[in-house]
């Protein structure tokens, strides 16, 4: 049956490889979002008024910390990018640890829930932004995009990366639940 | 024995957890009320967020999903299916527990996120917060939120113990 091969051919030698090619793809995707979000800022000067012939200008911050969304979206973020840290790190310099049963497991577990954590912050993250970019005239909440456009693209590229990253960590946490199903082939070393 | 009680657990967490997804779609649907707001009148409903759209969707996915699974027969096999299913949820587009999982702490998480902002508003966007004109939806809304995070509560559960179901004999095997 389909499903057999290719849980056979998931935890043969080449797994090992393939999770930690994903692993650091995962890893780069969500570090980079955590750090382009983090480091998002725009200051801008607007006329607000006149008094006279003189303008009066007051300066703006759009800064992540304003929104709590972005805030848990920078902290999930971090999170799963040490996360995966950890296990590349495991995983190159584990040497000869013989993976148990509960150390598989565990390893499954906490893929499973860094998933849910990482795209409940991307989906968190991604309403907010809608909000942001698009208002909301029922609750009279303007849109704040036309005029800090920066700050929303940098939250834009964020967005995409922490996607990006969520779909590589449900392939990672499907190949880490294939390899707890058959475990007597794993162990760190089978590498090639 | 223990088959017998896993099996009884599987379905009363299943059960509860359709309860919770149910009374959080009926308590967000339903939450409607009409207020003035100066000279205008405004009708808060929970269709002019996309975040609350999107959270009763996915509660009502995960409704259907619960009440549909908790009559599969033969479920001592099914459910190591179910579980050999998450890799491949793909097959065919069907749901499993952990995608159903995921379903539902983004769909509560986004809810929560705007909620928050409507309840406190944001100063800094200029968005004032909308819970003083419309104190019962937002009393709704919390309902449903927190019903919510009770189906999700009980679907983390379910996630491990249909793990545990499954893998239980290789690790009573390697002890």
């Amino acid at each position: 049956m389909a499903v057999a091969k290719l849980v056979l051919a998931a935890t043969s030698g080449k797994s090992s490889k393939i999770l930690l090619g994903l692993r650091v793809l995962a890893f780069l995707a969500t570090l980079s979002a955590a750090i382009v979000m983090g480091l998002n800022k725009e200051t801008k000067t607007f006329v607000v008024g006149n008094v006279g012939n003189t303008p009066i200008k007051a300066t703006f911050t759009a800064k992540f910390q304003h929104t709590p969304a972005f805030v848990y979206f920078v902290v999930a973020n971090a999170m799963v990018s040490f996360h995966n840290l950890l296990m590349i790190a495991l995983q190159l310099f584990g040497g000869k640890t013989e993976l148990t049963g509960f150390r598989l497991l565990s390893i499954a577990i906490l893929d499973m829930l860094n998933v849910t954590l990482l795209s409940a912050a991307a989906n968190a993250a991604g309403f907010m932004a809608e909000v942001g970019k698009n208002g909301n005239k029922h609750a009279r909440w303007d849109k704040i995009c036309d005029r800090f456009a920066t700050y929303c693209d940098h939250g834009a590229g964020a967005l995409i990366a922490a996607f990006a990253g969520v779909v590589l960590m449900l392939i990672i946490s499907a190949v880490s639940i294939s390899r707890l199903v058959q475990p007597n082939k794993c162990s760190i070393s089978t590498t090639a | 024995m223990v088959k017998v009680t896993q099996r009884l657990g599987g379905l009363v967490l299943r059960f509860a957890a359709f309860c919770a997804a149910l009374g959080a779609v009926i308590a967000m649907v339903t939450s409607r009320e009409r207020s003035s707001f100066f000279v205008l009148s405004l009708v808060a409903k929970y269709s002019d967020l996309a975040a609350f759209k999107y959270f009763v969707i996915a509660n009502a996915i995960v409704s259907v999903y619960s009440f549909l699974v908790l009559f599969l027969p033969k479920e001592s096999l099914l459910w190591k299916f179910v579980v050999v299913l998450d890799l491949f949820f793909l097959v065919n587009g069907k749901l499993t527990v952990k995608m159903v999982t995921m379903l539902l702490t983004s769909s509560l998480s986004a809810a929560a996120a705007v909620a928050q902002v409507g309840k406190r508003g944001n100063a800094n966007a200029g968005w004032l917060p909308i819970c003083g004109q419309v104190p019962r939806f937002c009393d709704q809304i919390t309902g449903a939120l927190i019903a919510g995070l009770v189906a999700l509560i009980l679907y983390v559960f379910l996630l491990i113990f249909s793990i545990h179901s499954v893998v239980d004999p290789f690790l009573l095997r390697k002890s």
